[in-house]
């Protein structure tokens, strides 16, 4: 069953140098239960495609110039302000990139949890208080209970992430997106905070949108994946699917520029040239054009739709199928 | 926290005994000097010597036997000393005095905070709209125009234009509160707003940096509305380098109350201090010098103290 179904989404930024799409026309589908990736270099679209379904783009410099986001039988982008505080940590929880800075530094971490069950339950602070105890225990912070009137900067980075996992569980929404969850923590701690947020996703049955650089992740988590570039999606399909056969080049030169255990040893690693575009100046036609090897002359003219390169699996390339 | 109290109290001795040598020293380095002032008041220069009146009131003595007499006297008594000219316990009439320039600063303050904290908070949130535009304007205004003058077209152009004056005998708090309240409003409302130009820029500007932090766009993300998010999640934040503000300010705070007493003619202690100034009154001066300099300390001592509060990440060691 689709529980977001979006179509044709469109984020502009007025800055000094004029104003640059930063997400061009970008439609998706996410099931219920299902985890969807959404890859992408910095500046690729990513970010902003999560702020934007939940319309936290800094106003009055970023603006929603087109599309539709359904979700339960609404359109997020249409709703009144209010309406959408009412989605916001109920129905759908976002998870923030920097767990050092995304947590108020003067609120008890009990309250910072518990604050969504008051928001949207109605809760009393002390029931919200103790309800945040149990969450962060589940999200396994060590003496849970015994620290919910602890501070944020008492707590390690992926404590701190542990938390923001247990503040999105809250109100038990469908919906979490997770934008680039583990990029600031350590090694070691980013396949421990994935996993915890793959399983309580399962558990709660809720889907998942999990933005990340890396496609590492991409394999072991999600169920599907979208790669973004220049603000527009370029491929998508099962990860299974995509990491088979990627068949846009912008896909294959990323996995042929990260270390696989499945490869022939001693084969190098293939980085890709030359720099993502400028948002604010793109190429007319396809905006991988200038990287790209199998370029023609048909990529200068237009740029790709997405279209269904095979079951499942689309693309917006104009080159053949790899 | 206690060994933090013991240490900033202990601190206080050599700020304390600095700002007395200042105070000591300075005073009796202002031209014109009081026993010349004596002299052409009394016209007693003919019946007594110059040198005499100098013995008599101890001036004749070396400036540093008259220093160490004089902090002696404090420091092992509470003696403050007597005024020359009245000869009264300057000590009394400091303390006398003490509760009038209190009660009219706390109340300036009052009026300062519950100004610039709403007008900066919002001025914030709008950016660069009509109530931020607003809001920086009357900033403004209020730092050009000083008080002095504010205070002084408050008193003179009603009387002009009405027939208004307001009333200069003072009613102490302790015999008619609602009427001791009214009479100081407008001396506290002059000064407060005053006061609240700077406070009101800080808010501003701490505001909008908080507002740009991560944690405001969770609280944002939890499905808080405006409110929730500007005053559960950003005010606090944003209030810490405004409250170090504050203690900064109560000097000014003082030097502004000894203004508004003497134009409202209010019996505190900057009229007392005026008063002390211009007849050369070294005891009264030096007194109500030391007393406004621990008041001093002891405010910035309390806004540092009152950090734990808002910043927890603070921790008086």
């Amino acid at each position: 069953m689709t529980l977001l179904s979006v179509r044709g989404l469109t984020t502009r930024f007025r800055t000094d140098r004029g104003t640059l799409t930063a997400v061009d026309d970008v439609s998706f589908d996410l099931d219920a239960g299902e985890t969807l990736a959404i890859v992408g270099e910095s500046g690729s679209g990513k970010s902003v495609t999560a702020l934007s379904l939940l319309r936290l783009i800094a106003r009055p410099a970023g603006q929603i110039a087109a599309g539709t986001a359904m979700f339960e039988g609404k359109d997020l982008l249409k709703l009144s302000e209010e309406q959408m505080q009412a989605v916001r940590g109920d129905r759908i929880a976002m998870i923030f990139q920097e767990p050092m800075t995304s947590l108020n530094p003067a609120l008890t971490l009990g309250v910072q949890v518990g604050e969504p069950m008051v928001l949207h339950r109605g809760s009393t602070w002390a029931a919200a208080i103790a309800k945040a105890g149990d969450l962060l225990d589940r999200v396994r912070l060590p003496d849970a209970r015994a620290r919910v009137n602890a501070y944020p900067h008492q707590f390690s980075g992926g404590q701190r992430q542990r938390a923001m996992i247990a503040m999105a569980l809250a109100c038990q929404p469908r919906l979490i997106i997770a934008d680039e969850p583990t990029t600031a923590l350590d090694v070691t701690v980013q396949a421990q905070i994935l996993a915890l947020l793959k399983e309580l996703t399962r558990e709660t049955g809720a889907a998942l949108i999990l933005i990340t650089h890396d496609l590492g992740v991409v394999a072991r988590y999600a169920d599907r994946v979208a790669v973004m570039y220049g603000g527009r999606i370029v491929e998508t399909a099962s990860a299974r699917d995509l990491y088979r056969t990627p068949r846009h080049p912008y896909t294959a030169g990323l996995l042929a520029s990260i270390p696989r255990l499945d490869q022939v040893a001693g084969r190098r690693l293939i980085p890709i040239d030359g720099q993502p575009p400028d948002l604010a100046r793109m190429p007319p036609g396809c905006a991988f054009r200038p990287r790209c090897t199998r370029a023609t002359a048909a990529c200068d003219a237009a740029r790709p739709a997405l279209a269904e390169a095979a079951p499942a699996h689309w693309k917006a390339c104009f080159a053949d199928a790899a | 926290m206690r060994a933090y109290l013991v240490r900033r109290l202990l601190a206080l001795i050599p700020t304390l005994f600095f700002a007395s040598l200042i105070v000591f020293t300075t005073v009796r380095l202002i031209p014109g000097d009081i026993i010349d002032m004596m002299i052409a008041q009394n016209d007693i220069g003919s019946k007594v010597s110059r040198d005499a009146l100098e013995h008599a009131l101890g001036l004749d003595r070396p400036m540093l036997t008259q220093y160490l007499s004089w902090i002696g006297g404090i420091l092992l008594h509470g003696d403050f000393g007597n005024s020359l000219w009245q000869q009264n316990p300057v000590g009394e009439e400091v303390f006398s005095r003490l509760p009038v320039t209190f009660e009219l600063g706390i109340m300036a303050l009052a009026v300062a905070l519950t100004v610039a904290i709403p007008i900066g908070v919002i001025s914030a949130l709008r950016q660069d709209g009509l109530g931020d535009f607003l809001g920086r304007s009357f900033s403004i205004l209020m730092l050009a125009v000083p008080g002095f003058w504010m205070g002084t077209m408050v008193m003179v152009f009603p009387s002009i234009w009405w027939g208004i004056s307001p009333e200069v005998k003072f009613v102490p708090f302790h015999e008619d509160p609602i009427g001791n309240l009214i009479q100081l409003a407008i001396p506290a409302l002059i000064l407060g707003t005053s006061l609240s130009a700077v406070t009101m820029r800080m808010t501003r500007t701490m505001m909008l940096e908080v507002l740009r932090q991560d944690y405001i766009r969770t609280a944002w993300a939890k499905g808080q509305n405006e409110r929730g998010v500007v005053i559960r999640h950003a005010l606090r934040n944003a209030l810490i380098p405004v409250v170090t503000l504050i203690g900064l300010q109560a000097p000014i705070l003082i030097g502004g109350a000894v203004i508004m007493e003497q134009i409202f003619v209010i019996p505190g202690m900057g009229l007392l201090l005026l008063e002390a100034v211009s007849r050369r009154d070294y005891p009264v001066i030096t007194g109500v010098f030391l007393i406004v300099g621990v008041a001093v300390v002891v405010i910035n001592l309390l806004v540092d103290l009152s950090y734990g509060l808002l910043d927890p990440k603070v921790r008086f060691r």
